[in-house]
């Protein structure tokens, strides 16, 4: 299983998406990120996983921008992310982000949910918005809910809404931010199952979780955070198979035990 | 066994409830009997507050009938103040003798039509933004052109309408007026201030937090003292400015303070994460707010809002003292009239039901709303 998914991805070229260089970040005294460097490929896929609070959430934070970096640089598909909000928006167009808790608009119906973005950001005629969100939503399984409310769909369900949301401005780059971790058992395959679809299309994706079996099946590379700090990374296999220091032997122990 | 069968089978043809969930409830909770024994008299500190609400009913329906409707004077041939006075009852008569002047204050009597016309006008206005389908662009349109007419037709002047000054303006006209352009400018401005207050610029966010605490500060009839007597006082000598002008402003000021604040109270009950959904997918700032946030932050701010808007059509009433002729006020001039003094209650009753009407339409316009607006994605 895995391996074909391997074999059927695009290998990661050399070019570079996302470039971080000794990124610090503090909340108050606490030092979140303590010089976080990090390059990733286009077509890359990554897995960040590690303990909480060990600062992963807020390194793909800064990665769009949510969270603002103090000291470092981050330079996305070329643009440097500074206070420069024409660089801020640039980079937010092309970087597509899922939210733990989904984070849909409540009043809007899920189709609009999709074409907003588009129309507004992108200028996109309404027609053509609507047509882009109905293909992502068909990729994402739910075609039929597009008139209902996300107040109306299963976890699982809006979750799927979020990411076509994403894809309906045909992000360079996708986040993820602990995507399964607020959905009931049963639900969480239907969205893993998106996105491992995304991952063989090719998409760049960064991608904080602690599904270890999605890490396996998709990732290029796995990475360990704790304490604010890269630990370990490696390929999956190794890094499943041969965890190089202790922390990551405990974490690994403690995520796998159960 | 056949029974069993024939009751599942009953079931499902009439699509019914189980068995189980078709016991009848005990008789002494069903008629009219055991809805007054369960609900009026279901224990002995009940039953004596039952006696005595319908004591107190007794005591009380029974006059004040005869005073509103059988002992009351109906205006007819020959009647006069004299008959009301005779009688004990409700003088309605005086009510039909002064209506125009309660209702249009001092505005020339020919003439009256006019503000006839412009109140139809304002509620026509009102009665169509009600409807959701017609929020689009053009209502503001039709609003400004609304605007025109009601200008055209208070002021005249033009078309060969005779000119009449805004001194002469009153009675319900004049309330519909303050009451519709306060809020029509107010609200916008309360919703900037909201969204200044917070602001991540220091000047901005100082600045609208000094405005609506100083505002809020101070009572509005203050407000309007210092609107009508103080603001003159600043302008260069030979520069006035209307009084109904600076009545209004006093009003534009005071309403969207107290305004802000419901906003502000809707717009922190946003979660986080529809800012960071929006952001994240690249909206600008007022895209963010116009398209997410604040259509989530009203729709969850209508009750406190229709509460503030009934609060400031009621207030309006407090012109009276600058000496403008209100709904209110005219009513109270209407009570000058020698021959027809002391009928008070009268008039304040018909006052306090023109003023009810327009504020319980308002009140079960925005619960409906609220339904409209929660229908579909109530979780």
């Amino acid at each position: 299983m895995s391996d074909t998914n391997r074999t059927v991805a695009p290998r990661p070229g050399d070019e570079v998406a996302i470039e971080l260089s000794d990124v610090h970040k503090w909340y108050g005294e606490f030092h979140v990120l303590k010089g976080i460097n990090l390059s990733v490929a286009r077509g890359e896929r990554i897995v960040i996983c590690g303990p909480s609070g060990s600062g992963k959430s807020t390194l793909i934070r800064c990665i769009n921008r949510l969270e603002e970096h103090q000291r470092g640089k981050i330079v996305v598909d070329g643009v440097e992310l500074t206070n420069n909000l024409k660089n801020i928006d640039a980079v937010r167009r092309d970087v597509g982000m899922v939210f733990q808790h989904f984070n849909l608009f409540p009043h809007l119906t899920v189709l609009e949910n999709c074409t907003l973005a588009p129309i507004w950001v992108r200028k996109m005629p309404k027609a053509q918005a609507e047509e882009i969100a109905m293909k992502y939503l068909k990729r994402v399984r739910i075609p039929d809910q597009a008139n209902k409310y996300p107040g109306q769909l299963s976890g699982g369900q809006q979750q799927r809404v979020a990411i076509a949301r994403s894809l309906c401005m045909s992000p360079k780059v996708m986040l993820f931010d602990e995507p399964t971790s607020a959905l009931d058992p049963e639900m969480i395959k239907e969205v893993l199952d998106v996105m491992i679809g995304l991952a063989n299309e090719g998409m760049t994706m960064i991608c904080v979780t602690h599904e270890m079996g999605f890490a396996r099946t998709v990732a290029n590379r796995v990475i360990f955070m704790d304490r604010g700090e890269i630990v370990e990374q490696n390929e999956p296999l190794e890094f499943f198979n041969n965890p190089q220091s202790e922390r990551t032997k405990l974490f690994l122990s403690q995520i796998l035990a159960h | 066994m056949a029974d069993n069968l024939s009751i599942q089978g009953h079931a499902t043809v009439s699509d019914s409830p189980s068995p189980a969930e078709m016991v009848k409830p005990p008789a002494l909770a069903l008629g009219p009997l055991g809805w007054v024994r369960a609900n009026l008299f279901n224990n002995w500190f009940n039953s004596i507050l039952t006696i005595l609400i319908l004591w107190l009913a007794y005591k009380v329906i029974p006059p004040l009938l005869d005073w509103l409707v059988f002992n009351s004077v109906l205006p007819g041939e020959g009647v006069t103040n004299q008959t009301c006075r005779a009688s004990g009852g409700a003088c309605w008569a005086f009510i039909h003798e002064k209506y125009r002047l309660i209702l249009f204050g001092l505005y020339p009597y020919e003439e009256q039509w006019r503000p006839i016309l412009v109140v139809l006008l304002i509620i026509g206005l009102l009665g169509l933004s009600c409807n959701r389908n017609f929020w689009r662009p053009w209502l503001l349109g039709v609003w400004a052109a609304g605007g025109i007419v009601v200008a055209t037709l208070m002021w005249g002047g033009i078309l060969g309408l005779p000119f009449v000054p805004n001194t002469l303006w009153g009675g319900l006209p004049l309330t519909l007026i303050l009451s519709v352009v306060g809020l029509v400018v107010a609200f916008p401005l309360s919703i900037m201030l909201a969204l200044g207050r917070r602001s991540d610029l220091p000047i901005v966010k100082s600045l609208c937090v000094t405005y609506i605490e100083l505002i809020r500060g101070v009572p509005l009839i203050t407000v309007l003292f210092m609107a009508s007597v103080m603001f003159p006082l600043f302008l260069p000598t030979g520069v006035t400015i209307d009084k109904l002008l600076r009545a209004q402003i006093g009003l534009i000021l005071f309403a969207s303070a107290y305004l802000a604040e419901v906003i502000r109270g809707g717009l922190q009950a946003i979660p986080k994460g529809q800012y960071e959904a929006a952001d994240s997918l690249g909206l600008s700032y007022w895209q963010k707010t116009g398209k997410i946030i604040l259509p989530q932050a009203l729709s969850i701010t209508i009750p406190p809002l229709v509460n503030t808007f009934i609060g400031f059509f009621k207030d309006t009433s407090l012109v009276i003292i600058i000496g403008l002729f209100d709904l209110m006020s005219a009513s109270k001039a209407a009570l000058t009239d020698p021959a027809w003094r002391g009928f008070y209650k009268e008039s304040y009753m018909f006052v306090a039901f023109i003023y009810f009407i327009f504020c319980f339409f308002m009140s079960k316009y925005s619960q409906w709303l609220e339904v409209q607006l929660h229908r579909g994605h109530k979780r």
